[in-house]
């Protein structure tokens, strides 16, 4: 079985699954359980300043998504930060890293945006023994309306000034959590990285409202009538996520910022696709949500066979190893050609390929009388929604046409030389 | 093809050739890539899962339908094989609807359960087509004799080799697999399967054969206790339950269970000779079996008959229909007077059969059958257990880890007492045996 021991930012931990921070990592009880399942870290749930804790609402905290057959998708939060006194959160946390110290334990924080607060607080993380903490610039709801959370996210200053207090004030490795309700990601991860950050997380969550009750014309989830945004997660948010991920790696500012990657990742495979595009590790919290604490037996035993097949030995192997391919549009290779192609044998005749693409697309799919559904050539741009809406598996593939071979749409010969945009004769701005 | 199903008597090539090959292929076909995806996808991932707790060998079948779906069918098998080294014979032949998939929630949501006998297969089938997953641990010197190469045999033997002792199987036969090569119908296990899930158990190495050998016949168990530093008793119930019924030392008069034999070891189902009307006495899996069977060699009329009601049949609901959509008439609440015939049977007379406080009781109606072949399935007993060893309700008694009245010697699967007497309670028990085994002998020190 392949190594699955991670080192991020000097952390290490026994696989690169970290539970974030979020509701699952709350409580004493709940991280044990969470470690005894097996997960190798955990960011434990925001602690806030010393004093009253904040107060949660007490009607529905979440609202959801369903795709068919009721399986949750996506995950509408509006809990705030821990509402636990942070005496007994840094007790526990002190507890649990003390039996368990193979394992990560980095601390997530929200205090107001002042230097005394974040000078105050970071020495008594330090002495639980945590490993590191994440600064929360992401929380959307309730905390930003307080001048916290995505309110600093939002403000590349706002990151850059909290993260050089919080590395002047503390030795432990610090992570940003940037929110992704900003126009561009790279700017709060550029504003980390000047403000000395060992590390970003991303994504937060997204602001959303996940559906309308029509019979009460409320926003769900409501409390007493009304509904406020939340924070939207789960697999509904992976891609988002992805791009995000991608688009930090990719630039060449941050280039050497690590990432922790985190957005509706729920199987091996979600994770290591968050490691490809860049991330060193991930986190996790609506999939434990949805299926408990085990589906982390999943993540090890999936991407220890992933890389057994891949002859890879650690982790950092698929570190980053798509960031080179994931490109502008206008690097693409325009003399690429691609033919959609319907494996007879699979096909159930079901013709949702046939209704996409005749309604929807190009004409390129015929139907005869008996059922039959065939791509035409001379038709077919390769657009690919034929393939996402078959319900089979490599039913309808793409087959890339040979270089030298008539394209029967265009009636041109398939260059061998790559071309993208930036040369293409039909640019006006091309540099020929 | 001289002879079809209306032919008199007792008689072989009763069907063509291809009719064979259709009637003993594969019972439920293995699941292809797609169907798995689809299978997979409805499982809830339940917590504590109810199909776990309802598996004998509590395999993790939530966990490996999960890696079914997400694409490591080999990381599925390995979780199988942890629990149950027998995974692929148990997807066969489990009664999956009177334990897992009984109690599957989406049984009990949709009356459909999610195929966990099937997915098992797929992910057990795909696994042993490459290679054996697990290695043993280090020779730890120790020597252990496991009698029967049945599954509790194998089972045990396998997790010792596992845990880095030396075992040395023996077993009557001249070859390996116990019930599963010799006493289960031949449509739930085709391609000669038990014989090729032997050898792949084998290929973890540390474990030494020896057929055609039994005890009493070349072994005597105070030499084994002497020579090995366990035994291992997995000995099955080689005795055969009387009728206890006139005239049943007449001619084409059969055990079952030699019947099946028989058929699973024929290299051409068409030399065996069936009755054109068969029938069946018993209520069990081996009844079903031979009943099944009967019917598929082309026999004309096939009736089993059984001398209590539906409910109390041990064969489950899904075997007692398998049994009727094959053709094969069920009598229930009847038990067998006499065996007719002048030297062989030609007919059996039951009585219909009512409970009165408790008891089994005949009517005084009584019914005739016209009978050329009667295979009795009325249960197995158990034979040739060493003398000394304590018994409970004829079985050699066994603590919860298989420990049996004698310190050295462990027994499990059908010979021993407790569980039922299932293909995958054999190997639970052969495992739980091996690791108490395991403790016992690294504890001595």
């Amino acid at each position: 079985m392949a190594d699955l021991t991670s080192n991020f930012i000097g952390i290490k931990s026994p696989n690169p699954f970290w539970l974030a921070s979020a509701p699952p990592t709350d409580k004493e009880y709940n991280v044990r359980r969470a470690f005894e399942a097996g997960w190798g870290g955990v960011v434990w749930k925001t602690l806030g300043e010393e004093g009253p804790p904040i107060v949660n609402v007490n009607g529905p905290r979440y609202g959801g998504i369903y795709s068919g057959d009721r399986r949750l998708i996506g995950l509408n939060n509006i809990e705030l930060i821990t509402d636990r006194p942070l005496q007994q959160n840094l007790r526990e946390i002190k507890a649990v890293k003390r039996d368990y110290p193979d394992r990560a334990m980095i601390v997530s924080l929200m205090v107001p945006c002042e230097e005394e607060a974040w000078k105050t607080i970071l020495p008594v993380v330090e002495e639980t023994g945590a490993d590191g903490i994440e600064l929360n610039f992401g929380c959307p709801h309730g905390m930003a309306e307080r001048g916290m959370g995505a309110a600093v996210g939002q403000v590349p200053e706002y990151i850059e000034m909290v993260t050089r207090w919080c590395k002047q004030y503390t030795r432990m490795p610090v992570i940003v959590k940037l929110t992704p309700n900003i126009t561009d990601i790279r700017m709060p991860a550029e504003a980390a990285m000047r403000g000395g950050a060992d590390a970003v997380s991303l994504i937060n969550t997204i602001n959303s409202i996940t559906s309308v009750n029509l019979d009460t014309f409320t926003p769900e989830p409501t409390i007493d009538g009304w509904g406020a945004h939340g924070g939207y997660c789960g697999p509904a948010v992976k891609p988002i996520a992805l791009n995000m991920v991608a688009e930090i790696a990719r630039n060449e500012a941050t280039a050497n910022l690590q990432i922790s990657g985190i957005g509706g990742i729920s199987t091996w495979r979600d994770a290591a696709e968050f490691m490809a595009l860049g991330a060193g590790n991930v986190q996790v919290c609506t999939a434990a949500m949805t299926y408990g604490f085990k589906i982390v037996q999943e993540m090890i035993s999936g991407l220890s066979q992933y890389m057994d097949e891949h002859e890879m030995t650690s982790t950092s192997e698929i570190v980053g190893r798509a960031v080179p391919n994931a490109k502008d549009w206008q690097d693409l290779n325009l003399n690429y050609i691609a033919k959609a192609k319907i494996d007879q044998d699979l096909c159930i005749k079901c013709g949702r390929c046939f209704a996409a693409c005749e309604d929807t697309s190009h004409q390129a799919i015929s139907m005869s009388d008996d059922r039959v559904f065939e791509v035409k050539n001379d038709e077919c741009i390769a657009c690919n929604l034929c393939v996402l809406v078959c319900p089979v598996e490599n039913c309808i593939s793409m087959e890339q046409q040979a270089a030298g071979t008539i394209d029967e749409r265009t009636g041109k010969v398939v260059e061998a030389e790559y071309a993208n945009w930036t040369t293409h004769p039909n640019n006006p701005s091309s540099v020929m | 093809m001289p002879n079809d199903a209306q032919t008199h008597g007792i008689a072989d090539h009763r069907l063509s050739p291809p009719d064979y090959a259709d009637n003993f292929s594969d019972l439920h076909a293995p699941l292809s890539d797609h169907e798995a995806l689809v299978a997979a996808d409805r499982c809830y991932f339940c917590h504590d899962a109810p199909c776990m707790d309802a598996c004998p060998t509590t395999i993790d079948i939530p966990l490996f339908i999960r890696q079914i779906s997400t694409g490591t069918a080999d990381s599925a098998a390995n979780t199988i094989f942890s629990q149950n080294i027998l995974g692929g014979m148990c997807a066969r032949v489990c009664p999956t609807e009177t334990l897992c998939e009984e109690v599957c929630v989406r049984e009990t949501a949709e009356g459909k359960p999610v195929l966990i006998g099937l997915l098992q297969r797929y992910a057990t089938d795909g696994m042993m087509a490459k290679a054996h997953p697990f290695s043993r641990a280090a020779d730890t010197g120790k020597k252990i004799a496991v009698i029967g190469a049945g599954p509790a045999g194998l089972a045990c033997a396998h997790r010792l080799s596992l845990n880095g002792h030396t075992v040395t199987v023996f077993d009557a036969r001249t070859k390996g697999g116990g019930l599963n090569e010799f006493g289960i119908a031949a449509y739930k296990s085709v391609d000669d399967f038990a014989q090729s899930e032997v050898t792949w158990l084998l290929s973890i190495g540390g474990i030494d054969m020896k057929y055609d050998t039994a005890l009493g016949n070349g072994l005597s168990i105070d030499a084994l206790k002497a020579d090995y530093d366990a035994v291992f008793l997995g000995i099955g119930l080689s005795g055969v339950n009387a009728l206890r019924a006139e005239g049943e030392d007449k001619d084409n008069v059969r055990d079952a269970v030699d019947f099946i034999e028989d058929l699973r070891q024929a290299p051409d189902l068409g030399t065996l000779k069936v009755g054109r009307h068969v029938v069946v006495i018993g209520g069990g899996m081996t009844a079903v079996d031979a009943a099944v069977q009967s019917k598929l060699l082309g026999a004309e009329n096939v009736t089993m008959v059984y001398r209590r009601g539906k409910g109390r049949m041990s064969a489950s609901g899904f075997e007692q229909e398998l049994a009727t959509s094959k053709g094969v008439r069920i009598i229930y609440n009847a038990a067998p007077l006499r065996v007719i015939g002048n030297g062989a049977a030609q007919a059996v007379e039951f009585a219909y059969t009512h409970t009165v406080d408790g008891k089994l009781e005949n009517t005084g109606e009584t019914f005739t059958i016209a009978a050329d072949q009667v295979f009795k399935a009325i249960g197995q007993t158990l034979d040739g257990a060493p003398k000394g060893l304590k018994l409970s309700g004829g079985k050699i008694k066994v603590d919860a880890v298989g420990q049996t009245s004698d310190p050295a010697i462990w027994a499990g699967g059908d010979c021993a007492s407790g569980g039922d007497d299932l293909t995958v309670t054999a190997v639970a028990e052969g495992r739980d045996a091996a690791d108490d085994i395991h403790k016992t002998l690294t504890a001595e020190g």
